[in-house]
């Protein structure tokens, strides 16, 4: 498993890990079940991100693109961060192996989550548990019931 | 920077003292051991001097080790030429358990695609075939019963003589996959009772690409791979020489070296288990605290992922291996963890530790430095458990 330069340095330097106290917005994708979960807090003002909080479960992808996307997304508005997507996370961080594209790479997907909870109030939030194949159907993937 | 390779159980490196006896058989003792000539004849009588070596290990008779090119040819060899041969008429029923080396499950569905029956035996939580799980599987058809002897991932260490013999007296054929316990653990094919057993040559200081199958006089075992009257008609393709010869005195040299590296092992082992759970929360040793490999140190983890855990040991040149989804290379954790009864959040947290004989206190107290800021660092950005 080669990872790049990028990924290795958001791995073991994580930025912006933690929780913020009172955030504006919470999303949790993936499912332990699988082996990943991202959780992403942001608390927002004026529309704009002022500040972006992660904890992940998971591999050194799962880790690099929450890293990442946080960094991406800091000081930015809601619909510029709304553009962001999984595939964008990956690009900046000097792309991924072919297997982690859709098993660890879901960063955007907490994000957008936060971004809509914030948008509902911030109200509950919610954990969007997935199965583990996440877009890819493969027969070998563990299907969760939620 | 520090180096401390502690995954002898993936594959170890090649002692110098083999790789020295292996070297003339490259450029001076270079003939086909096929070959009439004094070439071919220097070159057959090193491969059974080899075959003298490992047979002496297991305790088996020379004619007895058919050498191959590694221990999943073996364990291929086994199951498939043994259920397909012409003098197995027992039946066609096949049990195996549930943590076995996919080179003997993968091999054994392979033949249940293609007809054959087959029975996968649950384990208990140490990772044990239970005796009476194996007595209530065995029906008048099963014809062979294959349970590996020491499992690589947790190390459990099978009661291979009471399966061995429950399968004799059902009249079925008693193969084992000793790939990991070979050259580590006494090993006595006869005290044993077993038919067939697959070695190889990389897991003892030895080198790759080298294996061995023993095949108990009389066992219906044939060719696997079609071709040359090569190993008695057992095993086509002109013999890897140096190979062999390497295979034979990394036997040789496990069995002198058996009593001190097995002491020196447990040694190591027993500090790091006990400093990992001890000063690790929320860490457990997987398979049997007893019956297991020595130096082998299984643990997991929860709320971490094992990946993650590897990539930070290696950032300080520590080397080891886990169990977890992205380590295999697939959507699951490994199937021994789920067999054993681990859940699939806590089967991603795995850990395998496996010592060699060059290991040292040093690098024992190395990783016991670095492994719990690692995973506390991890569990801090986890969204789990807190
Ligand atoms: C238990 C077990 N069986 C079989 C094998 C395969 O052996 P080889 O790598 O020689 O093909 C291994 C090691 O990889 C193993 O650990």
């Amino acid at each position: 498993m080669a990872y790049s330069k990028e990924v290795m340095d958001h791995f073991m330097n994580p930025r912006n890990v933690g929780k913020i106290d009172g955030a504006s917005g919470v999303g949790e994708v993936g499912n332990p079940v699988c082996g990943d979960i991202m959780h992403i807090e942001i608390d927002v003002k004026d529309d704009i991100i002022q500040d972006i909080k992660f904890q992940t479960f998971g591999c050194a992808a799962a880790i690099a693109t929450s890293s990442m996307v946080t960094e991406m997304v800091k000081g930015k508005t809601l619909e510029e961060a709304e553009k962001v997507t999984n595939k964008s996370v990956a690009e900046a961080l000097g792309g991924l192996p072919p297997v982690k594209m859709h098993c660890s790479n879901l960063a955007a997907d907490a994000l957008h989550e936060a971004i809509k909870n914030f948008r509902a109030g911030g109200e509950s939030p919610i954990s969007i548990a997935r199965d583990c194949c996440h877009d890819q159907p493969d027969s070998r993937c563990v299907k969760i019931e939620k | 920077m520090k180096s401390v390779y502690m995954d002898h159980s993936a594959t170890t490196p090649v002692d110098p003292e083999v790789l020295q006896t292996m070297m003339p058989y490259y450029t001076e003792i270079y003939g086909n051991s096929s070959s009439v000539h004094a070439q071919g004849q220097m070159a057959a009588q090193a491969v059974e001097q080899a075959r003298e070596q490992v047979a002496a290990l297991i305790n088996a008779s020379p004619s007895e080790i058919v050498f191959t090119a590694g221990g999943t040819e073996a364990d291929n060899q086994a199951i498939i030429t043994y259920m397909t041969h012409k003098r197995q008429k027992k039946g066609r029923h096949i049990i195996t358990s549930a943590i076995e080396h996919h080179a003997v499950l993968h091999t054994c569905e392979f033949l249940e695609k293609k007809g054959f029956e087959l029975t996968v035996l649950p384990v208990n939580s140490y990772g044990l075939v239970e005796p009476d799980t194996l007595k209530a599987a065995i029906r008048p058809d099963t014809a062979l019963v294959t349970i590996m002897h020491a499992n690589n991932e947790i190390g459990t260490i099978q009661d291979i003589k009471t399966l061995a013999h429950i399968s004799h007296e059902a009249g079925a054929a008693f193969h084992t996959d000793a790939v990991q316990s070979v050259g580590k653990i006494p090993l006595d094919v006869k005290e044993l009772g077993i038919d067939m057993l697959s070695a190889s040559a990389h897991k003892l200081y030895g080198p790759k690409g080298v294996g061995c199958l023993y095949v108990k006089k009389g066992t219906a075992v044939g060719s696997y791979l079609l071709g040359g009257a090569h190993e008695r008609n057992l095993r086509a393709g002109t013999v890897n020489v140096p190979g062999v010869v390497g295979f034979g005195k990394a036997a040789e040299l496990a069995e002198q070296r058996m009593p001190q590296t097995t002491e020196h092992l447990n040694h190591l082992a027993k500090v790091l288990t006990e400093g990992i759970i001890n000063n690790i929360p929320d860490s457990r040793l997987t398979g049997h605290p007893v019956h297991r490999l020595p130096g082998s140190v299984s643990v997991v983890f929860d709320y971490v992922e094992g990946e993650s855990i590897l990539l930070m040991l290696d950032h300080y040149g520590i080397m080891a291996s886990s169990g977890s989804a992205c380590t295999s290379g697939s959507l699951d954790p490994s199937h021994v963890l789920l067999a054993i009864g681990l859940p699939h959040e806590t089967a991603h947290g795995s850990l395998r530790l496996t010592l060699g004989k060059d290991n040292t206190i040093e690098d024992v107290n190395y990783v016991l430095e670095k492994l719990p800021p690692i995973i506390e660092k991890l569990r801090m950005m986890s969204p789990l458990g807190k």
